[in-house]
């Protein structure tokens, strides 16, 4: 976990010269409620954290897919009171769900994957943003689109701005590739997780890729 | 709430899971402290934002734990338990006293117990105990007080000692 969430202070009641009762294993306690919140059907967004060669990731899904990767720069409270806000407040702790997640990004930073094939959840985008990150896989493996370029793809050659902004608020980088998309120039330009972390996305794509 | 509920479970599991044990016991306040925080997670979204949400949890905390009591009476052949108003164990090694404590709390009178876990435990003033448990705020504050006599004759401590 890379945010910590202040607890109450220890029982400010008890009295003292009483041994403080003791809390049990909660750790196994949430485990059980994020399952069964699962199956009644109340989980409707489930996170968790990966530590990633960029640094720790937070993944959040829906019962309909990925509807968030962010990086530890977006500040992942912030991130979780977003999605609190704009999608659910009933937010769990509950990596199960994004066990496939997971495991197909650590794939893709050992260089044995070059495509995701878990269920995305866009809701969080609508309009001609939803249109460009929707067809940000398009853009193969270890090649990438300048920002003009997508724009004309999307069918609004002159949307080159709106396509970067399109991409500054992609909810699922890396699993859809927004950092494929580079200035005309051929310079990486502007990222989410930061200009360094799309360098070393584009550098990793070259290396397997050859 | 617009919160992220997480955040209730990460600052309110604990004293949740106080209150559950106390009114329930160690193993059946497990499944009070799922119940009451599978409820709270389906009654979150319409939760008034600025409601005390721990007093809101211990609330429900409180109920569950009566709730599983209830429904183990109604399945188990009642033998074996603690009876109430037993003696509460003493003389157990520093490393037993975790245990003990709660062995204690268990062997109050149930009112005690009660406004022990929701007071003390469960950080609710005397006049909401009252409302959960019945009687008077005065009477509930008694009854705290008596528990926590009795824990303290258990433990033969003296207040303002270290535990």
């Amino acid at each position: 976990m890379t945010h910590e969430i202040a607890r109450d202070p220890a029982l400010p009641r008890w009295p003292s010269g009483l041994p403080v009762p003791p809390d049990g294993d909660l750790a196994a306690l949430q485990a059980t409620l994020a399952r069964r919140a699962q199956d009644d059907g109340l989980l409707d967004v489930a996170y968790r954290t990966v530590d990633a060669p960029l640094g720790p990731l937070l993944l959040a899904a829906t019962s309909a897919g990925l509807v968030r990767v962010a990086f530890e720069v977006q500040d992942h409270e912030r991130v979780l009171e977003d999605l609190a806000a704009r999608v659910s407040p009933r937010v769990l702790h509950a990596p199960a769900r994004l066990d496939g997640v997971a495991r197909e990004l650590d794939e893709y930073f050992a260089g044995r994957r070059r495509a995701f094939d878990v269920p995305v959840d866009l809701r969080l985008l609508a309009g001609f943003r939803h249109a460009v990150v929707e067809h940000l896989a398009d853009i193969a493996y270890g090649r990438t689109a300048s920002y003009a370029a997508v724009a004309a793809a999307a069918g609004s050659p002159r949307a080159v701005r709106a396509v970067g902004t399109a991409c500054a608020l992609n909810p699922v980088p890396i699993v859809l590739p927004c950092h494929r998309v580079v200035r005309s120039d051929g310079t990486p330009g502007q990222y989410a997780g930061g200009a360094a972390a799309k360098v070393a996305l584009l550098e990793l794509e070259q290396r397997v890729g050859a | 709430m617009v919160e992220p509920f997480e955040h209730a479970v990460v600052r309110h599991g604990a004293t949740v899971l106080r209150v559950c044990r106390a009114v329930a016991g160690l193993s059946d306040g497990d499944d009070a402290w799922s119940e009451t925080f599978l409820a709270a997670l389906r009654a979150w979204p319409g939760l008034e934002p600025g409601t005390n949400v721990e007093a809101w949890l211990v609330t429900i905390a409180h109920r569950k734990a009566i709730d599983v009591l209830r429904a183990r009476a109604r399945r188990a052949v009642p033998v074996g338990d603690v009876p109430e108003g037993a003696l509460p164990m003493v003389g157990r090694t520093d490393g037993g006293r975790d245990l003990d404590l709660w062995q204690a709390v268990a062997a109050l009178p149930t009112k005690q117990r009660h406004c022990v876990a929701l007071h003390h435990l469960g950080g609710l003033p005397y006049d909401e105990v009252a409302a959960l448990v019945g009687g008077s705020a005065a009477a509930a504050r008694r009854a705290g007080a008596d528990g926590i006599a009795a824990l303290r004759r258990a433990y033969g401590t003296t207040d303002g000692e270290d535990a």
